[in-house]
C-alpha cells in the first residue's frame, strides 16, 4: 500500500506549498518587500544589522573612544585597518601616553566580517549603514576615520 | 444564418480575396506567406510578453515587484531585452560542429512555431484544420528535443552534452505520458481532428463529460506537460547549480534567446493543447456568447492563460526534482496509472457512462 500513500501524501504536499505560495501571490501588493530604490532615497532606511562600511563616531567635542590598542589592527584578516599611532604627553597625568595619529581604513579591501568591530573594547567603531561606496578612483576608498584635531574622550581608558 | 456569416475562416478569407486579383497558384502561395507572416509576429510578441508575465508572476509570488521600469509598468522590459540581445555578439567555442551548432536553435523554434498551426483559436480561426491534429502535435512536440540534443552535442562542451542527454531522457520519457493521456480523451471523442473535438465538446467541455478519468487525464497532462517544456521543477536541463546553463552553455545573443523563447511558446503550446482537449477550446462556459462567434478567442486565450498561470504557479513553488526522481515518477508513477487510467475510460466509453448535458 506504499505506492498508493505515496501518491497521496505527494498530491497532498504538493497542494499545501501551493497553498503557501498562493496566499503570497494574492498578499503581493499589500507586502512587497522591493525598495524603489531610487525614488525613495528620502524615507529609505537600513536594516541595524546592515554592515555598509566601518565607521568611527565622533561625538560634539570632537571625541572618539578609540585608544589605540590596535586590537582591531591584529584581527583583520586581511590587513584593512593600519593604525599610526605615537606617544604623547597625556595633559591629566603629565605621563607619556599612547595615542592614535590616523586609523586608515582600506575599505576596498574589507570583506564586511565584523571581526574589528566584534573585537573593539571600547565600542570606538560601529557599523556605518551607508551602502552607495561607487567611486571612480580606488585612493577614495582608503578614509582616515578619525577627524583631524580629535582626541580620546576622557572616560573610556578607565 | 446571419450569425453563421459573422464567422469566418483566416485561410479562407485571405485565399478569396487573393483570388480576386490574381492566379490561384500565386493566390494560394501568396495566402500560405501572409498566414506565416501572421503567426509569426504574434507569436513572437506574445513569446516576448508571456517572458514579461513570468517575471511579473514570479515576482508576486516572492513578494517582491518584478520590472517595471521599461514602459507603463515595465510592459516594454521585454522588447528592450530582445534589442539588446540582437546587439550582442555571437560567440560558439572552436572547434564546435558550426553546422549544427548554427541549426540547433532554428529546430526547436520552428518545431514550436509549426505546433501552433492547428488550434482552432475560434470558430474558423485556425490555419491548418487536419485530421490528425492530435497526432500532429504530438509528433512536432517531440522533434524540439532533436534541436536541443544538436544544440548540446555540437557545442563541443562537457555541461552541454551532459545538459543534453538529461533533457533527451526526460522529455522522451515524458512524451509518452503526454501522447496517453490525450489517447484517453480520444478515445472518448473518436477523432483526432481538433475542430472536431471541439464540436464534440458542445454538449460538455470534455473534462466534464470523463469525470474522473478525464481529470486524472488531465493531472497527468500538466505535470508531464510541465516536463516537457522543461521548466520547473523539471528543469534538469538546465540545472544552473550542477551545469552552468546545461544544453546552452555555448549560445550567445539572439541564438540563446531562440532557445528561451522557444521555451515560453512551448508552455503556451501545452496551455493550448490541455484548453483544446480538456477545456472545450473557443467555447464559452454555459454557451453564455455562442451568438457572437468572434469572442471564442477571448475565451480560447483565458483558459490558455489560466494553464499558463498553473504552470507557473508549479514553478515557484516547488524545488526542482533529482534525475533519479524524475524518472521514478515518470515510470513508476505517471505510466501506470495512465495505463489503467486508459481501460477505466473505454470502460466508461463502452458502457456509455460519460456525461452529456
Amino acid at each position: 500500500m506504499g505506492y498508493f500513500s505515496n501518491i497521496y501524501k505527494g498530491i497532498k504536499s504538493l497542494l499545501t506549498g501551493m497553498g503557501v505560495t498562493g496566499k503570497y501571490f494574492l498578499n503581493s501588493r499589500k507586502g512587497a518587500i522591493t525598495q524603489q530604490y531610487p525614488d525613495n532615497l528620502d524615507t529609505l532606511k537600513m536594516f541595524d544589522r546592515f554592515r555598509g562600511e566601518v565607521i568611527m563616531p565622533h561625538d560634539e567635542n570632537n571625541e572618539h573612544a578609540c585608544t589605540g590598542c590596535q586590537k582591531c589592527e591584529i584581527a583583520c584578516p586581511n590587513g584593512t585597518i593600519e593604525i599610526i599611532w605615537d606617544r604623547g604627553i597625556d595633559e591629566a597625568t603629565g605621563k607619556k601616553k599612547k595615542k592614535i595619529d590616523q586609523f586608515v581604513y582600506h575599505l576596498s579591501m574589507c570583506t564586511m566580517c565584523g571581526l574589528c568591530i566584534d573585537a573593539c573594547p571600547t565600542q570606538a567603531i560601529v557599523w556605518g549603514q551607508n551602502f552607495e561606496n561607487s567611486v571612480y578612483d580606488r585612493t577614495q576608498l582608503t578614509r582616515v576615520l578619525n577627524k583631524p584635531g580629535s582626541k580620546v574622550r576622557a572616560g573610556v581608558e578607565d | 444564418m446571419d450569425t453563421f456569416k459573422l464567422t469566418w475562416n483566416i485561410t479562407e478569407t485571405i485565399q478569396d480575396w487573393l483570388v480576386s486579383i490574381m492566379s490561384e497558384n500565386a493566390a494560394n502561395i501568396t495566402a500560405m506567406v501572409l498566414v506565416a507572416i501572421i503567426y509569426l509576429t504574434l507569436f513572437a510578441v506574445a513569446g516576448l510578453y508571456l517572458v514579461l508575465l513570468e517575471r511579473r508572476v514570479a515576482a508576486w509570488f516572492q513578494l517582491r515587484l518584478g520590472p517595471n521600469r521599461v514602459g507603463f509598468q515595465g510592459l516594454l522590459q521585454t522588447m528592450a531585452d530582445a534589442l539588446k540581445l540582437v546587439s550582442k555578439e555571437l560567440t560558439g567555442t572552436v572547434k564546435a560542429d558550426k553546422f549544427l551548432y548554427n541549426l540547433a536553435p532554428y529546430f526547436v523554434i520552428v518545431t514550436s512555431l509549426m505546433a501552433l498551426a492547428v488550434f482552432p483559436f475560434t470558430k474558423g480561426f485556425q490555419a491548418f484544420d487536419i485530421n490528425i491534429g492530435v497526432f500532429f502535435l504530438i509528433a512536432i512536440s517531440s522533434i524540439g528535443v532533436i534541436g536541443i540534443l544538436l544544440g548540446g552535442w555540437s557545442s563541443n562542451n562537457k555541461f552541454a552534452l551532459i545538459g543534453a542527454m538529461r533533457s533527451g531522457v526526460q522529455t522522451i520519457s515524458y512524451e509518452l505520458s503526454i501522447g496517453l493521456s490525450l489517447l484517453t480523451m480520444v478515445l472518448m471523442t473518436g477523432t483526432l481532428q481538433l475542430s472536431e473535438i471541439v464540436e464534440v465538446q458542445k454538449s460538455g467541455w470534455l473534462i466534464v463529460q470523463g469525470h474522473i478519468p478525464a481529470i486524472i487525464a488531465f493531472m497527468v497532462y500538466m505535470i508531464a506537460g510541465t516536463a516537457e517544456t522543461n521548466r520547473a521543477p523539471f528543469d534538469m536541463v538546465e540545472a544552473e547549480s550542477e551545469l552552468g546553463a546545461g544544453f546552452h552553455t555555448e549560445y550567445s545573443g539572439m541564438k540563446f534567446a531562440y532557445f528561451f523563447l522557444a521555451e515560453f511558446i512551448n508552455m503556451f503550446i501545452i496551455a493550448c493543447i490541455a484548453t483544446t482537449v480538456f477545456f472545450g477550446a473557443w467555447l464559452s462556459p454555459f454557451g453564455i456568447t455562442e451568438s457572437i462567434p468572434w469572442l471564442g478567442v477571448f475565451w480560447f486565450l483565458l483558459k490558455a492563460f489560466v494553464l499558463v498561470f498553473l504552470m507557473m504557479w508549479f514553478r515557484w513553488t516547488f524545488p526542482r526534482l533529482r534525475i533519479d526522481q524524475l524518472l521514478t515518477l515518470e515510470w513508476k508513477y505517471l505510466l501506470p496509472i495512465n495505463l489503467v487510467n486508459i481501460m477505466i475510460m473505454a470502460f466508461l466509453v463502452w458502457q456509455n457512462l460519460i456525461i452529456k448535458f
